[in-house]
């Protein structure tokens, strides 16, 4: 027995390649959907990874630093250190802002990190190029995504720095690139208000007698420095030492410093689970919707090859042709149109994904699953075809 | 017993119920012997396609027998279980229009057939190429049916209805869309292969150049046959 799908591809191939590449299009859009999906989630991983940290301790009853805000003293740290099993404890700022260089700027998230060792937790883990921050002020270290270089000088804020260090993979939960500066700078930067603002608030402390008594030299000072400096952090990163579970560590500092404290396992549920949730429905609804207009296309091109070759069916089944020959011919055409597509998504994806401005993670898994869609939606296109094709009457085939 | 070709007997067929009723076919008798051509003739509506129809096992008659090649394959409302086994092995069709399948060349159009009776590739092919040849297109055996002229298409749709040697051949018009010459051709096939592999045809026509080719004419007129002595006109 002869192919008969494959020789009417042959005879009709263009029609095929045309309504494949078309298809294979649609097909890598979604691929590259579901990439921009693991992108996130991976981006996420790698953000934790790259913190270095076993526990982040956060303030109270909030889903901090990364998914809400937190405010913590900044000399929480050592006490939090003191606590059996902790190995490192390190105070660290997150703050997503627009960094200048000159005059472009790049969205980016800028990460304080405590003075110390490299390896300290919230430090960049690894470089690229260039070496990590050494001094207490005004150095950075910026992802590679950034596009900033080696000797770049940064406007934060007010304050300029000099890029010592390029890292890689150092982005946000949103893809933000980091920069990383010095914690101090980073407070700074947090809490810095303007000059204008600064003036103001010291005429106001100025104005007031509780503040300004001719009989206490220096306490006006006191009072307007305490005003300009920030002694909060977002989140304190703790490494525990081998030998201890992270809830061994955390429970005492949750009962005796009235903290929230969050393992790995429970940042990455609120990471993934609830930052990029909303993200990801919204990756699902366009899958679903690119699933179905996929579905729609192989359903109406299958329906017209066979509406061409009604007659011709007719003939078939005159001449003794059974219904499963001739329904395995229009699901074989559906599922080649379908490798079609998926051949040219796949290599759209691959090609177009460096393109994007976030982070395409192209899992195999994705692709196989992918493929096996796109096989089960090309046999459901054909149904309505089979059906009828198989409702043609073989008596049509005489006058 | 024992005579082969195809019997019908007292043969009627009715579309629909009641008032909208049409008697297509009233007691059609017709008997026609292995090896010979009959001509079915009659005016438009009279009932030609719906007892090809009936005989070609792709509508059930309301009543009557018929008998093809000493098999019964219908009588008064039984009939045999396969039909699309019997129209694969029993019967051979021949359209007006050629109906050739648009994405398989001239001798897999003939030799899908056999393919389909679960022949090997090769043999069908080879017996294709054989019919093609006996009835001059060998030559365009290769080609597709968009590349053969009217006539040439209508040889290879003759030799898709011959290839597997049926004892029936059912031709409706086969020579409408055919110059009188291809025509003549046409019928001098169906004559030769009656003869060589003892098939009863039945042709089915309006058209005045062949009907004195026929021996035996049925004449046909909302749906009652006569028969009537054709001219004959040689192909003996
Ligand atoms: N499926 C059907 N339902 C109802 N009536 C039908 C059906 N098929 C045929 N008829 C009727 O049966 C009668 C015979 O039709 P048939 O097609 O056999 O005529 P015909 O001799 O082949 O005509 P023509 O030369 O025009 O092809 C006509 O009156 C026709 O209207
Ligand atoms: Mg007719």
């Amino acid at each position: 027995m002869i192919s008969l799908a494959g020789r009417d591809i042959l005879h009709a191939w263009g029609k095929f390649i045309f309504t494949g590449v078309g298809l294979g299009l649609l097909i890598g859009v979604t691929l590259i959907m579901a990439g921009v999906y693991r992108g996130m989630i991976d981006d996420g991983k790698v953000l934790l990874d790259s913190s270095g940290a076993d526990l982040w301790v956060v303030q109270k009853d909030t889903l901090g630093p990364y998914a809400e805000s937190s405010s913590l003293p900044d000399d929480l740290w050592r006490s939090i250190r003191a606590v059996p099993g902790v190995a490192q404890a390190a105070n660290a700022t997150f703050l997503t802002m627009q960094v200048r260089k000159g005059d472009r700027d790049v969205r980016a998230m800028v990460v304080g990190i405590a003075a110390g060792d490299p390896g300290t937790p919230g430090w960049p883990p690894h470089l690229v190029a260039g070496r990590q921050i050494t001094r207490g002020h005004y150095e950075a270290v910026a992802d590679l995504a950034t596009g900033f270089g080696l000797g770049d000088v940064l406007k934060i804020r007010r304050n300029h720095y000099t890029v010592v260090g390029l890292a890689r993979r150092m982005v946000s939960s949103n893809g933000d690139p980091i920069v990383f500066i010095p914690l101090k700078d980073a407070q700074e930067a947090q809490f810095l208000k303007d000059n204008d603002a600064i003036l103001m608030q010291r005429r106001r402390t100025e104005a007031n007698p509780a503040f300004n008594r001719p009989g206490v030299p220096g306490l006006l000072d006191a009072v307007t420095a305490s005003q300009t400096t920030n002694n909060s952090v977002n989140a304190v990163l703790v490494r525990i030492r081998p030998g201890f579970t992270p809830e061994e560590v955390a429970e005492p500092i949750r009962r005796w410093k009235r903290l929230t404290v969050y393992d790995r396992a429970q940042m990455e549920d609120i990471l993934i689970g609830k930052l990029i949730r909303t993200s990801s429905q919204q990756i699902g609804m366009f899958l679903a919707i690119l699933a179905i207009v996929s579905a729609a296309i192989v359903a109406f091109i299958i329906y017209t090859l066979t509406m061409d070759k009604i007659r011709e069916i007719a003939v078939l089944k005159l001449i003794g042709t059974r219904n499963r020959t001739i329904a395995a011919m229009i699901v074989q055409q559906a599922l080649v149109l379908g490798v079609i597509g998926f051949v040219v998504g796949k290599i759209t994806a691959t090609f177009a994904a460096p393109l994007f401005p976030k982070h395409v993670l192209l899992m195999p898994s994705d692709s196989i699953a992918g493929f096996f869609a796109v096989l089960a939606i090309c046999m459901l296109a054909s149904v309505v075809s089979i059906r009828m094709a198989l409702q043609v009457d073989p008596a049509e085939a005489i006058g | 017993m024992g005579a082969g070709g195809i019997r019908i007997a007292n043969l009627s067929k009715r579309f629909g119920e009641g008032d909208t009723a049409v008697l297509a076919l009233k007691e059609v008798n017709m008997e026609v012997a292995p090896g010979e051509v009959v001509g079915l003739i009659g005016p438009s509506g009279s009932g030609k396609s719906t007892l090809l129809k009936c005989l070609g096992a792709v509508i059930d008659p309301t009543a009557g027998r018929m008998i093809l090649n000493d098999t019964v394959i219908y009588d008064d409302g039984w009939k045999v279980r396969d039909l699309r086994a019997l129209r694969r092995d029993q019967i051979g069709f021949v359209f007006q229009a050629p109906y050739l399948i648009p994405f398989l060349d001239a001798t897999d159009n003939v030799a899908l057939l056999p393919m389909l009776a679960g022949v090997a590739n090769g043999e069908a092919r080879r017996r294709a190429r054989e019919l093609l040849a006996a009835l001059d297109v060998q030559h365009r055996a290769e080609a597709m049916p968009t590349r053969l002229s009217g006539g040439e298409q209508q040889r290879v749709a003759i030799a898709r209805g011959l290839i597997n040697r049926p004892p029936v051949i059912l031709a409706d018009e086969p020579t409408a869309p055919l110059d009188s010459q291809r025509a003549m051709v046409v019928i001098r096939i169906l004559n030769d292969m009656a003869k060589r592999f003892e098939t009863a045809v039945i042709v089915v026509t309006h058209d005045q150049k062949i009907i004195p080719t026929f021996k035996r004419i049925y004449h046909i007129r909302d749906g009652v046959t006569h028969e009537e002595a054709g001219a004959g006109l040689g192909f003996d």
